[in-house]
């Protein structure tokens, strides 16, 4: 599973750092910043929530 | 003057009026009157709401009749909620620097801060307390003071102004009437920060985008930050306690584990929805939402109370429970316009309530719960009053 994050489309709510802090950060302007691209089997549920709740859509889980 | 409540605000204490809650069953969207005298159509549904939130392309965000303007100021100007992309984009990443969940964070001591001096003034004070005007309202309303760099002194008169702003009791001319005088307050505010920029977010914008900003616009963004600040958390605070004191079980949780917080925090996010007005969108082409047809120029106004109590979206929608695995919700919104003040929304409730509840373990409702005074005919739902006793 890999996540991909589009930085044009993040309006910087921080819904993701808040439901996965260990796989994404946000940069000084609130963007999004992806920490392990490749979540482990133990973060893939909060990763799965933080993509739900990212309100732009920014976020996408690609499976492998 | 009163007016009628458009049926989509109406509440039974906590949750949308059953006929609201009974729209979601129904095909479509029906007609109702907006606060505004014209008619719109109602989105009740989770999916279909968030699917118009999450849309800026199909759904504009500036359909919404305007409030009569004595001063002649275009009241859109810097208003995040009545601008769509590009123009809210540019607007709203001049400011999603100063909300990130880390800058958030490093507001926390102040915060507890402020939590603590409030509750000792409620102890010294001794029982009874109205909650609201005690702890509820100056909490969120300092820190919103001190964040924005608005002089917290002139709180009644801003906070009154901000009452009769949102109070749909009130005629639109006078709605306007005071919309004017809260610009021109923020005015005098935004040319003291273009004199002498502080270290705080007035001080911020006027010294980074000072030359990005008309005046207008800088005071339409503080204005908007203002009331935004403190009406919204203001009322959750006061509302989410007497949900809590109706739910013992649940309330020992918020106070003895530290775990439990934030989970509550959201399912109380949803269960209240304070949120209430109606979301205003407009198509701008003839499309479909949830398979229903709408027309190009329709208006359509979301409900944010239903769609969070919708039981497509989650099991006994009704009933509160901290317990849950956290609920989707939409009190936030959802979307390019999603709350942009939701990270320090939800560290003022995370700070404000395991506080409170902890200072005073008995705290209780101080009068008969069905004589508590609900204030649903304002844009934000909430409390006249809190009566407690401890």
């Amino acid at each position: 599973m890999r996540i991909q994050a589009d930085r044009d489309v993040c309006i910087g709510a921080g819904n993701c750092v808040l439901a996965a802090e260990d796989v994404f950060d946000q940069d000084d302007d609130a963007l999004v910043e992806v920490l392990q691209e490749h979540p482990s089997a133990e973060q893939e549920s909060e990763v799965r929530n933080a993509v739900a709740q990212c309100p732009s859509g920014a976020l996408a889980l690609v499976e492998e | 003057m009163t007016t009628t409540i458009p049926r989509h605000m109406q509440r039974d204490r906590f949750a949308p009026v059953p006929e609201t809650q009974a729209a979601r069953d129904d095909e479509g969207f029906p007609t109702i009157r907006t606060a505004f005298g014209t008619t719109a159509r109602l989105v009740t549904r989770y999916a279909d709401v968030r699917e118009v939130l999450g849309d800026a392309e199909r759904f504009s965000n500036t359909g919404m009749p305007r409030i009569p303007t004595p001063d002649g100021e275009d009241p859109r100007a810097g208003n995040l909620l009545a601008n769509d992309p590009p123009e809210h984009t540019r607007l709203r990443r001049l400011l999603t620097g100063e909300f990130t969940v880390k800058r958030i964070r490093r507001l926390e001591p102040r915060i507890t801060e402020i939590v603590d001096e409030h509750l000792d003034a409620m102890a010294a004070a001794g029982p009874p307390a109205d909650l609201v005007s005690a702890f509820a309202l100056p909490v969120p309303s300092l820190v919103i003071c001190e964040l924005l760099g608005v002089p917290y002194a002139d709180r009644h008169e801003f906070q009154d102004r901000a009452t009769r702003q949102i109070d749909l009791n009130r005629s639109l001319e006078e709605r306007g009437q005071v919309a004017a005088e809260s610009r021109a307050y923020m005015g005098e505010l935004v040319d003291r920060a273009f004199a002498a920029p502080g270290d705080d977010m007035l001080g911020m914008l006027v010294r980074e985008h000072g030359d990005d900003l008309t005046r207008a616009e800088l005071v339409g963004i503080a204005s908007l930050l203002l009331i935004a600040g403190h009406e919204t958390t203001a009322n959750m605070l006061g509302l989410g306690t007497l949900a809590l004191l109706r739910a013992p079980d649940q309330l020992a949780r918020v106070r003895d584990e530290p775990g439990a917080v934030a989970p509550a925090i959201e399912e109380l996010l949803r269960f209240l929805s304070v949120v209430h007005s109606g979301i205003p969108r407009t198509a701008r082409a003839d499309t479909t939402v949830g398979g229903t047809p709408v027309a190009a120029g329709d208006l359509l106004v979301l409900s944010l109370p239903s769609a969070n109590r919708d039981p497509a979206a989650v099991e006994r929608p009704d009933d509160l429970d901290v317990t849950r695995a956290i609920a989707p919700h939409v009190a936030f919104g959802h979307g390019v316009h999603h709350c942009l003040g939701a990270p320090l929304a939800r560290a003022e409730m995370a700070v404000a309530f395991p506080a409170l509840l902890r200072r005073f373990p008995d705290l209780a409702l101080g009068i008969p719960f069905e004589d508590v005074e609900f204030r649903s005919a304002t844009v934000v739902h909430g409390l006249r009053a809190l009566p407690v006793t401890w």
